[in-house]
């Protein structure tokens, strides 16, 4: 492996095996196996705990769901055999619907000025969005704490909601400005062009083209709530989150229904984002 | 339903001392231009020469930092784009890539609350041949085919104005030698007012009534085709407008109608004749210019037996060599390299079998005296030359 | 390219074509979310700084403080807990580097080697997503239970004899740092898929035709041009493994807590208001020390 010695009159050594062809390379070259391999062991490495956790879901063990017991459908017939599980599920998904469109609404806007508008202070605007991606949970959570105690705030349904508005709100921004990096101005320019005053440009040709855009910020919104454990942890008094409950209730035992509810979670945001990338896959290909 | 200010369809734009500035920097300065109704104007120039700007200040998406706009009777600069009768065809089409055709091409006369939108749209769908696509998504049509809906979309309307933003550039060189036929078609059977801006000159000489040549903000030169490229006013329109050679000289007489003058470097060399109302100055320094096609190569140096002599009111410069011979079929290009006069460039067309000089020949060139031109002494002789 | 957006699938398109405006709008639309930002975030963090230089109200019951100017809460909160920042950023630099050793080659596949199949690579990029939005915890306590010691990975080591016959892994600092590093994969890969999906094979290509074999072509063509999503990357994984600990508290043993449990246990145990924020403090120091780094070296915008 090497290449022609400067200043040296002898010729250039031409590297046995290394070139190949113009024009299109081989999608799969012999000797260039160990790249697949080790990704395709690094799927499996993602999938392991998803898999053991599909498995136990069917587990026959009614309080602890530790050890294998028994292969039962009762857990997925029962669901909400166990109590608190559907409790919390049902409180995980009120607060991320919420948090999620409050999130959407504000982020898209701070999106959309972020990229087709001039301002000042642009550089701290960069920063106070990137800051709470950055912070250690930890921190966010400890310091929402902090905050609501001193002011005497009540913990619990609504204080989670604030916080995962909080951190959601610079995800969606990020996703969704992509999106709007993507829309040519000149579409909005033509809009005006052709008599659409303002609102009906953001009706007709902006939102319209932002919404995969928003679409996606809002499925990578309410995950981010609906699996969020630390800032819940620290600001929900006696309200219980799934991640919560099921942290809570490790030790204890957690009940077959929880590891069912992760299940459908996955199975969920498997058939999602499936979906998603082949819309837009579809959308590209035929260019939209 | 946008209020728009009316105005007939194909009316008269007038722009009175227009002009932009973006920071320091002036796109636009102080233009005037006059562009009667119905007919094709092109606003010709290199990029970042303003065109673009001028352009949109007229579609209303630049606010003019000062300087006015009329279309027919009114006075429309204060009015916003949605409020304006113009219509553009965009540079990049701007076809709403979530909407049909059909919706695409109807989208103006909705915001309008016209009500038979759809057939109307059909209807200009039909003018551009493309009826069959309405229900499509403009992604699965050719460059060529969103062209003409882009086209299709601002006509429907049926603007005072339509401006077209270079749209042929993106279109490969048969398509868009086709799509300049179809324009100019449809422009002359609709009636519209069209100002085309291009960078590209053949297009803008062949599609236009009136051509404008802008530089650096400024509209150099403005007039029928024909005329910007016989009688170029400035070095800038001489040579962006096709090719010139130009020669430095001092007027040192005139008569009847004509003007001598001394060309500079080379005290031997004829004087060079002019008409004096081909000149934009007829005094002190000045350029003398001649078309590549309008000089033909005699060969020898003129002291040779048998060179051939050149008539009294014939212009020669030279004797010069060859040093390059480009043979394209219809013509053959040389660069001649003139002691003290610089190189010139010859169109010679092929009514002979082929180049008739080779690289290293001594020749002369001559042209008739009405060929010359004369532009002012102090201009830049490479102004308006594209750059490698 | 940014910092977080890689996080999220890519979109296909360029950088904001076009001038931007001006006028009174941006400030209209930026408001609402920027005044939840400073009351949420900013203001809880000045709160939290403020309290970190509390005292004890002298008398007063458990749980009770007044504000300060007490700096020593800050020095003994290091002198005691320094241990623990080491091995939290230990952890979090260890997990970091195993999450790039294993998204690297995981992003590079689906990013260039997929690229004449790109439904395959998109089915990789969902596998590599999916898991992403099962629960965090579930995920965890399977790890637990999957690494347990009457589990299948132990006695299968125990058989290759790669772990003494009562050695465990549950409860060690290896499980903890294969759980951060497996928790935190996706923010790893994805960046730098995104990275690498914008790379232009034929820059490849033309190192070959310059006779640069596959390494070389890696270290001096490649490499450098996916680096900016391996910066992302790391900044994302470093972050929040850092300050993670629930992986600890589930995986780990009390010999191997992070320095998230501490803050957590001040917080809820101890009840020691001051000590914990100065230690929260301490943690943003450090990761506000890298961020900036970053900042100096490609600027705010490319950040969101």
């Amino acid at each position: 492996m090497t290449a022609a010695q400067v200043g040296s009159p002898v010729p250039v050594r031409v590297v046995v095996g290394a070139q190949r062809p113009p024009g299109r390379r081989p999608w799969f070259s012999q000797g260039d196996w160990v790249l697949p391999v080790l990704a395709g062991l690094a799927l499996l490495y993602l999938f392991v705990p998803i898999a053991y956790t599909i498995a136990f879901s069917f587990n026959d063990a009614p309080r602890s769901n530790l050890v294998w017991q028994g292969f039962t459908l009762d857990n997925w017939r029962n669901p909400c055999g166990a109590p608190d599980v559907c409790q919390s599920v049902a409180t995980s998904i009120q607060i991320g619907l919420i948090a999620t469109v409050i999130a959407c609404a504000l982020g898209t806007a701070i999106a959309i000025a972020l990229v087709r508008y001039r301002f000042r202070f642009r550089g701290v605007t960069n920063l106070l969005i990137f800051l709470p991606m950055a912070t250690p949970e930890v921190v966010l959570g400890a310091s929402l704490l902090a905050q609501f105690l001193n002011i005497g705030a009540q913990l619990g349904f609504w204080t989670i909601v604030i916080a995962h508005v909080m951190f959601c709100i610079s995800f969606v921004v990020v996703t969704v400005k992509a999106r709007v990096a993507t829309l040519d101005p000149a579409l909005e320019e033509a809009a005006a062009d052709l008599y659409a005053t303002g609102m009906q440009t953001f009706w007709r040709v902006t939102f319209p083209l932002l919404l995969p855009g928003i679409v996606a910020a809002a499925l990578l919104s309410f995950s981010l709530s609906f699996d969020d454990f630390i800032i819940t942890y620290f600001n929900s008094g006696n309200t219980d989150t799934f991640p919560k409950f099921v942290y809570v209730s490790a030790t204890r035992g957690i009940p077959a229904q929880a590891n069912v509810v992760g299940t459908m979670m996955f199975v969920l945001a498997l058939v999602l984002v499936g979906i998603g990338r082949l819309i837009s896959a579809r959308r590209a290909r035929s260019g939209g | 339903m946008a209020d728009v200010v009316s105005a007939p369809s194909g009316a008269d734009l007038e722009l009175q001392a227009l002009s932009k500035a973006f920071g320091d920097m002036v796109a636009v300065d102080s233009v005037d231009l006059v562009v009667p109704a119905g007919s094709f104007f092109a606003l010709l120039g290199p990029s970042g020469c303003g065109k673009t700007t001028t352009l949109r200040m007229v579609a209303g998406l630049e606010h003019p930092t000062s300087g006015r706009i009329r279309i027919g009777t009114k006075d429309v600069t204060a009015t916003r784009a949605f409020e304006r009768p113009v219509n553009t065809v965009f540079q990049s089409y701007a076809l709403f890539p979530h909407l049909t055709v059909l919706e695409n091409v109807a989208f103006g006369l909705r915001r309008r609350g016209q009500a038979d939108a759809t057939a109307s749209a059909m209807h200009a769908l039909e003018l551009v041949e493309l009826a069959h696509t309405a229900r499509r998504r403009p992604a699965q049509l050719s460059g060529g085919q969103q062209q003409r809906i882009a086209l299709a979309r601002a006509i429907v309307n049926r603007p005072a104005v339509l401006l077209l933003d270079e749209p042929l550039g993106a279109l490969d060189l048969k398509l868009r030698r086709q799509m300049q036929v179809e324009l100019k078609r449809i422009q002359t059977d609709v009636g519209l007012t069209f100002i085309h801006v291009t960078h590209d000159q053949e297009e803008a000489m062949t599609m236009a009534d009136t051509v404008a040549v802008m530089n650096a903000g400024r509209i150099e030169q403005l007039g029928p085709p024909a005329q910007l490229y016989e009688r170029p006013t400035t070095a800038f329109v001489a040579n962006f407008l096709g090719q010139s050679n130009l020669l430095l000289g001092d007027v040192q007489s005139q008569a009847d109608g004509v003007l001598s003058v001394a060309p500079r470097g080379g005290a031997d060399r004829r004087p060079m004749l002019v008409r004096a109302d081909r000149c934009a100055v007829t005094s002190g320094r000045i350029l003398v210019g001649v078309r590549p096609e309008k000089l033909h190569l005699i060969a020898g140096d003129g002291t040779g037996p048998g060179d051939e002599d050149v008539p009294a009111y014939t212009n020669v410069v030279g004797p010069g060599v060859v040093v390059d011979v480009s043979f394209s079929g219809v013509s053959t290009q040389y660069l001649v390299d003139v002691p003290g006069a610089g190189q010139l460039t010859v169109f010679s067309q092929n009514i002979y079998d082929g180049a008739g000089h080779r690289p290293g020949d001594v020749v002369r060139a001559a042209w008739a005296l009405p060929h010359s031109f004369g532009l002012p002494g102090d201009q830049d002789a490479s102004a308006g030359r594209e750059a490698v | 390219m940014s910092v977080a957006a890689a996080v999220t699938p890519p979109a296909v398109g360029a950088e904001a074509p076009g001038p931007r405006r001006a006028g009174r709008t941006p400030y209209l639309l930026l408001a609402p979310g920027l005044a939840v930002l400073a009351i949420f975030f900013v203001a809880p963090i000045l709160v939290l700084f403020f309290t970190s230089l509390m005292v004890p109200v002298p008398g007063g019951d458990i749980g009770q403080f007044q504000p300060a100017f007490e700096v020593s809460n800050y020095t003994n909160a290091i002198r005691e807990y320094w241990p623990i920042f080491v091995r939290s950023f230990g952890f979090g630099l260890l997990a970091t580097v195993l999450a790039l050793l294993i998204g690297y080659p995981l992003a590079y596949v689906i990013a260039v080697r997929c690229r004449s199949r790109p439904t395959l690579a998109q089915f990789m990029l969902v596998l590599v997503i999916a898991p992403f939005f099962t629960s965090f915890i579930l995920r965890t306590i399977a790890w637990r239970q999957i690494l347990a010691d009457e589990g299948p990975v132990v006695s299968v080591m125990r058989a290759l004899a790669l772990l003494p016959s009562d050695g465990r892994l549950t409860a060690t600092a290896f499980a903890v740092v294969a759980g951060l590093t497996y928790n935190f994969l996706p923010f790893m890969t994805l960046p730098i898929y995104a990275s690498l999906e914008r790379l232009d094979v034929r820059l490849i290509e033309a190192g070959q035709d310059l006779y640069a074999g596959p390494l070389t072509t890696f270290l001096r063509v490649t490499w450098p041009l996916s680096l900016p999503g391996v910066v992302a990357g790391t900044l994302l994984t470093f972050i929040p493994a850092s300050g993670d600990y629930v992986n600890a508290a589930l995986l780990g043993n009390p010999g191997t807590r992070m320095i998230g449990s501490i803050i957590d246990s001040q917080f809820f145990q101890v009840v020691d208001y001051p000590t914990a924020a100065a230690l929260s403090f301490i943690l943003m120091a450090v990761i506000l020390v890298l961020v900036i780094v970053y900042i100096r070296r490609s600027g705010t915008e490319d950040l969101v």
